[in-house]
């Protein structure tokens, strides 16, 4: 050791054995063997971005930009066709409120005609419709005759169709004739705007989303209740068994997992219908009579049974990894200490399970709000969840702006939630597995 | 020291022939007779599955005896759940809650118990200054060494005063150093405050630097219950005399014997002088045992009269303050000398042959 201490090279700066300075060559081999485990997650991290980001990514900018009304993308030339330019010109010289002079409506005949020439009519009118409903057969009809019409077109126009002087019509054509807008999420939590501009509720007959947001919420909170009440015991019992018999259970607990979602999701309403397994058995048994049989599907709960069947493996498993390494003799020690088993358990137990409590009942959750198929079959009217709604955004009336809106709604509630998580438990307390 | 049969006070502690079985089949402790004076502090020894921690376990009140009586201050607590039996204990991997601080883990007896913010907070200062551990109050379990942890697992188990305090094994997972410092603090604490230890350790020294009276257990029954000197050197059967401290074995039948001197011929045919134990016949097999600092090989220091015996040196090995040396005695490969480094001690050489002798006292001849 005395050797290396009067070597020069300990006393000045480190150098490698070819005289290199010592720190830069780590450096370089450290970067090397970090571009290596970059190439390694290369694959993956390009997966993520394609299948996950840029969907997100799309369904974001599609909730707040619908550009339906002001342009066309032509697919035969690839070029975008600017639509409406005029009656655009139009809304931007006139302030909110005016009402459209005859330069409004010409500009209007004219953006009809030059949208019929492009075959632009169907998407415009759908935009519209969105809005005003059964203003599309209005568009298409009108625009068929628009290259025909002679001034004045006010009332060349009035006469195909008396609606096309509402107020609201032109409030919701202002509206459109902007690329970006946040109508869509008025529109999802049950606002619109009145001709005036100003933000205001919607009919009470046709609020549905906040009754849905507040439903899936209220469901959810009761479905996440429900597995933590039935899957903490399970969940304690797997981890106090000794590994033989636990594994076979655990096989019990994950066992719906291996079955499909659909097939475990019609077996319910095969028990749980009028006519079914269970009701069979209650009549059966004369607890209930053969003409008050209970409708225990088709409805809310017939949705909170099936979900809280098929998320319960996703509470059990996250209690079952944090109670599993809890050493029994902390209770014991509580026992020696005085504490009775239930203060034991409350006292010393309980908190102990607190991150497995927090991860599963986050899991649950979150998976519950967006939860489709089993609303879907076994909801009814009354057990629909507002993931129902985006699917029928989705498919049914093609307002793909609204159903981004409402899913970003649903993405900002589970982020808030995470946060909240965060503040109050904090997020490294979470154990998943 | 405390004298165990002879004490004339009610015993603190008693087990009442105990058995205890988990599947009905094996019992895992047999027939369990033992009594303890108040302020004793004994430990159980035994190698591991010899059922010394159950035994505690059953004290503790967390396992069941499936037969006999368990009696605490001559009330029998076979039926008394494990937190009204107020007992302290210290468990081998301290199970401090984890969740909690230091204060509030001492906290914790106290307030099951019912007692007011101020009584707690002046009752867990002072346990925790009797462990030298005031500056911790605030820590986490996670935030502490090894050995801290185990003051704070000690001041827990003290602080709601318990009169009885079981300790599992308390120092299995410190460094020795700290083992043997801690061995001295929990003596210490013993006799200041007075309290009755139950002790559990496999480790032999550890039993026989801190107890009144060591238990050792074999096989679900207590082998010997005496003092540590008494065990050590006077041990009752052959398990105990190789279960603790090195030992030479010579096997042997008995040719003579009377109550204090049997004259026992070993297989190789030489005649040797040892104590009877539990010696019932002539022609009985025996085991002797001979602890290695017990052998001589200077003629001046024979006891007067005994038999010697010849041995040749195989192994000289330095050991600081004694000298081991290995030879072949008997027929025995294995028969260890050890003689203290003193001034002018000799040097033994392999290979080197030479007569060794023993005081008949410390040949203890036992069942075989």
């Amino acid at each position: 050791m005395s050797d290396a201490q009067a070597d020069p090279a300990l006393t000045g700066p480190l150098t490698t054995a070819d005289g290199r300075p010592l720190k830069a060559a780590l450096a370089r081999a450290e970067a090397r063997s970090k571009r290596r485990a970059f190439f390694l997650v290369l694959p993956l991290l390009l997966f993520v971005v394609v299948t996950f980001l840029m969907p997100i990514g799309q369904m974001l900018a599609k909730s707040v930009n619908n550009s339906g009304f002001y342009s066309w993308k032509d697919r035969d030339a690839h070029v975008n066709v600017p639509l409406m330019v005029d009656l655009r010109g139009w809304f931007d010289d006139n302030p909110v409120g005016t009402v459209p002079d005859e330069a409004a409506y010409a500009a209007l005949v004219a953006g009809l005609s030059h949208a019929r020439e492009v075959k632009a009519i169907g998407q415009i009118g759908t935009r519209i419709n969105y809005e005003v409903s059964g203003s599309r057969s209005m568009f298409t009809k009108s625009a068929r005759r628009a290259a025909k019409l002679e001034p004045p077109f006010k009332e060349a126009l009035l006469d195909l169709d008396d609606d096309w002087d509402d107020p609201k019509l032109w409030g919701s054509m202002r509206n459109a004739s902007k690329a970006f807008t946040i109508d869509f999420y008025l529109s999802a939590i049950d606002r619109t705007r009145d001709a005036d501009g100003n933000i205001v509720k919607v009919d009470e007959d046709r609020a549905v989303y906040v009754l849905l947001f507040k439903r899936t919420l209220i469901l959810s909170a009761v479905i996440t209740f429900l597995t933590f009440l039935l899957g903490f015991p399970i969940a304690h019992l797997l981890a106090t068994l000794p590994l033989r018999h636990s594994n076979l259970l655990m096989i019990f607990v994950l066992l719906p997992f291996w079955t499909s979602l659909l097939v475990r999701t019609t077996s319910w309403i095969v028990l749980l219908q009028s006519q079914g397994v269970v009701n069979d058995v209650w009549v059966s048994a004369g607890l209930i009579a053969d003409e008050s049989r209970v409708q225990m599907i088709y409805n809310q709960t017939g949705t909170i049974i099936a979900m809280t069947h098929i998320l319960l493996p996703f509470m059990v498993l996250p209690l079952y990894s944090v109670m599993r390494p809890i050493d029994p003799s902390y209770v014991r020690a509580a026992r020696s200490l005085g504490a009775t088993s239930w203060t034991a358990f409350r006292r010393i137990y309980m908190p102990q399970t607190v991150p497995g409590i927090g991860a599963g009942g986050l899991l649950v959750f979150i998976l519950a709000v967006g939860y489709y198929i089993t609303p879907a079959l076994v909801g009814g009217s009354s057990g629909q969840l507002i993931s129902n709604l985006i699917a029928f955004h989705m498919q049914k009336s093609l307002n793909w702006s609204l159903a981004a809106a409402l899913a970003s709604l649903l993405l900002f509630g589970v982020l808030l939630l995470y946060w909240l998580y965060d503040r109050l438990i904090g997020i490294d307390n979470l154990k998943l597995g | 020291m405390t004298e165990p049969a002879t004490s004339t006070v009610a015993p603190f502690v008693e087990f009442r022939s105990v058995q205890k079985s988990y599947d009905g089949e094996i019992l895992v402790v047999k027939d369990l007779n033992l009594a303890m004076p108040k302020g004793e502090f004994l430990t159980m020894l035994g190698p591991s599955g010899s059922g010394k921690t159950t035994c505690l376990m059953m004290l503790a009140g967390f396992e069941t005896a499936t037969h006999g009586e368990i009696l605490l201050d001559q009330h029998p607590i076979n039926n008394i759940p494990p937190h009204k039996r107020g007992i302290g204990m210290v468990f081998q991997n301290y199970a401090l809650f984890p969740h909690m601080t230091v204060a509030e883990n001492l906290a914790f007896p106290l307030e099951v118990r019912g007692l007011g913010k101020a009584d707690r907070e002046a009752k867990v200062m002072r346990a925790l200054e009797m462990v030298q551990m005031g500056g911790f109050a605030a820590r986490r379990p996670a935030q502490l060494s090894g050995g801290q942890k185990q003051r704070i697992a000690l001041a827990r188990a003290l602080v709601f005063e318990p009169e009885l305090v079981l300790m599992d094994e308390p120092l299995g997972a410190l460094d020795k150093q700290l083992r043997e410092h801690m061995q001295f603090e929990i003596k210490h604490l013993h006799e200041t405050l007075g309290i009755t230890v139950v002790y559990v350790t496999h480790d032999q020294s550890e039993a026989l630097t801190m107890s009144d009276r060591v238990a050792v257990f074999d096989d679900g029954r207590i082998q010997q219950l005496a003092p540590p000197d008494e065990l050590y050197e006077r041990p009752d059967n052959s398990f105990v005399a190789g279960f603790i401290g090195e030992n030479n074995k010579l096997e042997g039948t008995i040719e003579a014997f009377d109550a204090d001197k049997a004259l026992v011929r070993l297989r190789t045919g030489e005649l040797i002088d040892a104590t009877p134990v539990n010696i019932t016949s002539v022609g009985q097999e025996t085991l002797v045992s001979i602890r290695p600092e017990r052998v001589e090989f200077k003629p001046e220091n024979f006891d007067e009269g005994a038999h010697t015996i010849e041995a040749e040196v195989l192994e000289f090995i330095y050991m600081g303050d004694t000298y081991r040396t290995r030879m072949r005695v008997a027929g025995h490969d294995d028969f260890v000398m050890k003689s203290r480094n003193t001034m002018g001690q000799e040097r033994l050489q392999p290979g080197q042959k030479l007569n060794i002798s023993w005081h008949p006292e410390d040949a203890r001849a036992l069942d075989p």
